[in-house]
């Protein structure tokens, strides 16, 4: 039957048009995660500085992890937020430092402040990929178990901070085996 | 009222297009030579209408005529002229109408350039590509009129043109762009034909080829004008970022490539007839869905247009009629196409296989890469990102691979080719490539990495073969001149695309892996060092352009001391739009850029900067040149415009070798 195989193409077309059709009423602007309510996923990389890093070392109490770049314009806009948060002790920041050159990250830290308890370092992207980041900047919140309740895509200044990220982690502290809300 | 007359005569040329998809193909289904004959006549009217159409609204962005709707969008009374012009196409329906007046121009050309064709086969050319150009003027009209009016009160004045769009780059790579995209309709259109026709032979694969070549030659300068215009413009620096709008130009592009190598088996050996047919409807399909994605607010990107769902639909209507109804067709009509000749497990026509597999596996796996957040967004409702490492990771080795068939394709032979034969050609050329591949960058650059290891050694491997396969060619004849003025001009082409080929690597290699970069606060007086370069920040000063006003720094740039270059940065904000834009300055050179990057001026009046050092980075762009120039010279080879004759002689001497005469099928021409 290789006269089949001429229909082939046909077939993967209309099974792709149809795809299309459905994406076009999907708003990509409307962000998800796959990951709410489930654990980190693993690994293994290194800091900015080259320590070594993995899910052992991350934060027994709720932390918060921000993806940043040094390309990254918005990131410079929710960055004093993340200084105050840091400089005052109010939540621990893990940095991921996505999709850059190291040099540039080092020195960005330098020029505008470091919140961070430290930057993982995805110059690549791939911690990225399992994370399901869509791009700079997004910022995660991680309970003390290392289970991701929310995600914030954009950018995180004071305002969403009182008034998403506080009832959150109020949520979570007062029931803690309550999922939390999207 | 002016404008009315542009919508008037965009009704117009929807009725002369209509006319044009019905009358040819009709006749050509009947033996009418009167309908038939209608073809060409109707492409040059449909060509005046849609130059109207284009001039008009030209006309109204020049004279700001902000009741027009696109006009109020796009462009400011405080516009430099030139970028008023050009503001035409910063917008969905300008741009539209700018590529179905290319799509017109490349009809009329058609139309042109067939006399030697039968009269048939150009009609019903001409009729495929005239439905092509009636769904996208019904496009226009339904969905994305550019003469809609703001009734009842125009605005005073208009919202100006996005920043990064007031540049030379901008005015250069989408009508490039969109030209060659258009091209690809031709090459779809003689498909169709053939398929129409049934009959589906090396005539048919002859008559596509300089088309194929010159759509590719124009989309080749085209990505690599928005690649510079990305490189300078967008303020990284980065030449590629795998972004999901410009994937679909690289789809196509690679589907193009595979297919003007596929067509050059088909002409010589009549083989991989039905392969090389649907190659031409997917390349095709490449260009469609590019529009389709840039248009429809498919995915987030720096380029999208407007999203609008009712848009995407319509463009996805036209993608199914038309891929679809040509995949349909193909499904009917391939199965009774008949492959000619048979040849051995090493002959050129695997080599060349090889590149076919290699370069659509590349094109299908940008493409997943590209949509498969929609996919999986549309399939469980959850969204995730696929970024460059995707890319690199399976197209890095793909091309890896197909680099190394090149070598070797153009030097085999049609049909058999010996082991031993190829091993006495290249076995040298080898030796000298994993050599030369260690040495040079250690020379040039005074360091080592394994990819750039890799890469040089692979453009040598290009270029010594070229070399090899030269003095090869030229053996025979009574003095080397005589012998390469005996080669044609699709022979240098394909050779000239090939030492294309090996510059890009050169270039993209070694600016990816030594480049050297650094980000830095600069009081006046402060220098950084990067590489052997010292950048000191010597001052800077306000200024004002014509629509916006601008801090300017001055970077001196030196090298042991002497003056290498003065740069000088902006910060610029634009006066209609109050957003504020960022223009780097950068000194070019053929060995390496400099770049400064401003960032922002912080209260006390230092400057934070990123400068760079990108070696060997123009030479990515002087390869797609060279590339493109190549296919150019190759699509003027002479037996094309002495069809008849050489239809005739390719017919009588098939498969024979080298060219011993200009109007012989050369193998390997214009590949």
């Amino acid at each position: 039957m290789k006269k089949f195989i001429f229909y082939a193409p046909i077939a993967a077309f209309f099974a792709l048009a149809i795809l299309l059709w459905r994406g076009l009423y999907l708003d990509p602007t409307e962000l998800p995660s796959v990951l709410i309510d489930k654990p980190m996923p693993t690994f293994a990389m290194a800091t900015l500085e080259g320590e070594p890093v993995g899910n052992a070392d991350l934060p027994d109490s709720i932390f918060l992890l921000n993806v940043w770049g040094s390309y990254c314009l918005p990131c410079l806009v929710e960055h004093p937020t993340f200084m105050r948060l840091s400089e005052e002790g109010e939540i621990p920041v893990v940095g991921v430092n996505y999709r850059d050159r190291k040099p540039l990250a080092l020195d960005w830290l330098d020029l505008n402040g470091d919140p961070f308890a430290y930057s993982i370092l995805d110059e690549d992207g791939r911690f990225g990929i399992d994370l399901g980041v869509y791009g700079a900047p997004e910022t995660f919140l991680v309970d003390s178990e290392g289970v991701i309740r929310y995600r914030h895509v954009g950018v995180l200044e004071e305002n969403v901070w009182r008034e998403v990220f506080l009832p959150a982690i109020a949520e979570l502290r007062g029931v803690p085996a309550a999922p939390a809300s999207r | 009222m002016i404008p009315e007359l542009g919508q008037f005569s965009l009704i117009l040329a929807f009725c002369l297009s209509i006319l044009l998809g019905v009358m040819p193909l009709a006749g050509a289904a009947s033996g009418n030579r009167l309908w038939m004959s209608m073809g060409r006549p109707l492409s040059a009217g449909l060509f005046v209408f849609l130059g109207i159409c284009l001039f008009i609204l030209g006309h109204a962005f020049v004279t700001d005529d902000f009741s027009v709707r696109v006009v109020a969008a796009q462009s400011n009374t405080l516009l430099p002229m030139q970028y008023k012009v050009t503001a035409l196409w910063g917008g969905h329906e300008g741009s539209f109408l700018l590529w179905t007046f290319m799509l017109s121009g490349w009809i009329l050309a058609v139309g042109m350039f067939s006399k030697s064709m039968p009269v048939e086969f150009v009609a019903r050319v001409l009729g495929v590509l005239g439905l092509l150009s009636a769904s996208y003027i019904l496009f226009m009209l339904a969905t994305s009129n550019p003469f809609d009016r703001m009734v009842p009160v125009p605005p005073a004045d208009g919202a100006d043109l996005n920043s990064a769009l007031q540049d030379i780059g901008f005015i250069m790579h989408p009508p490039t762009l969109y030209m060659g995209y258009v091209g690809y309709s031709v090459v779809f259109a003689f498909a169709i034909a053939a398929l129409l026709s049934g009959r589906l032979d090396a005539a048919w694969a002859r008559w596509s080829r300089p088309w194929a070549n010159v759509a590719w030659a124009i989309l080749t300068i085209g990505i690599a004008l928005g690649s510079w215009w990305a490189y300078y413009e967008l303020g990284w620096g980065g030449w590629w970022a795998w972004d999901p709008v410009e994937n679909p130009p690289l789809i196509t592009w690679l589907f193009g490539t595979a297919l003007i190598h596929s067509l050059a088996v088909t002409e010589k050996r009549r083989v991989f007839k039905s392969w090389t047919v649907l190659l031409a409807i997917l390349a095709f399909a490449g260009s469609l869905l590019g529009t389709f994605i840039t248009r429809s607010g498919l995915l987030t990107s720096v380029h999208a247009f407007a999203s609008d769902p009712s848009r995407g639909v319509f463009i996805l209507a036209i993608l199914g009629v038309f891929v679809g109804g040509a995949l349909l067709l193909y499904a009917i009509r391939a199965p009774l196409i008949k492959s000619e000749f048979g040849f051995g497990s090493l002959s050129r026509e695997i080599f060349l296989l090889a590149n076919n597999v290699i370069l659509v596996v590349a094109a299908a796996s940008v493409f997943l890469g590209t949509l498969f957040p929609m996919f999986y967004q549309a399939l469980t409702g959850d969204l995730i990102s696929i970024g460059p490492p995707y890319f690199n990771i399976i197209f890095v080795p793909l091309m890896i691979l197909l680099v190394i068939f090149l070598g070797i394709g153009p030097i085999s032979r049609w049909k058999k080719t010996s082991g031993t034969y190829l091993q006495q050609q290249l076995g040298k050329v080898a030796a000298a490539s994993v050599l030369l591949g260690v040495a040079l960058p250690l020379i040039v650059l005074l360091d080592i990495s394994i990819p750039a290891t890799i890469a040089v050694a692979l453009a040598v491997w290009i270029v010594l073969g070229i070399g090899r396969d030269l003095l090869a060619k030229t053996a025979n004849k009574p003095s080397r001149l005589q012998g390469l003025r005996s080669l044609t001009y699709g022979y240098y082409g394909m050779q000239g695309a090939h030492f294309g080929v090996a510059v890009m690597l050169v270039g993209v290699a070694l600016t990816s892996y030594f480049s050297s970069e650094r980000s830095i606060l600069l009081q006046t007086g402060d220098t950084v060092e990067l590489g052997k370069y010292e950048f000191q920040f010597a001052g800077s000063e306000r200024l004002a352009g014509p629509n916006y006003n601008a801090n300017r720094a001055t970077v001196l740039v030196t090298r042991d001391g002497d003056a290498v270059a003065d740069l000088y940065p902006e910060l610029r904000v634009y006066l209609a739009s109050g957003t504020p834009s960022t223009e780097m300055a950068i000194d070019p050179s053929l060995w390496r850029d400099l770049l400064v990057i401003p960032g922002e001026i912080r209260d006390n009046g230092a400057w934070t900067m990123t400068v760079y050092v990108k070696p060997f980075v123009r030479w990515i762009w002087l390869g797609a040149i060279i590339m493109a120039l190549s296919a150019t010279i190759a699509a003027t080879d002479r037996r094309y415009r002495k069809l008849a004759r050489v239809r005739k002689q390719a017919e009588d001497k098939a498969g024979e070798e080298v060219g011993q005469g200009d109007l012989q099928p050369v193998p390997g021409g214009g590949a």
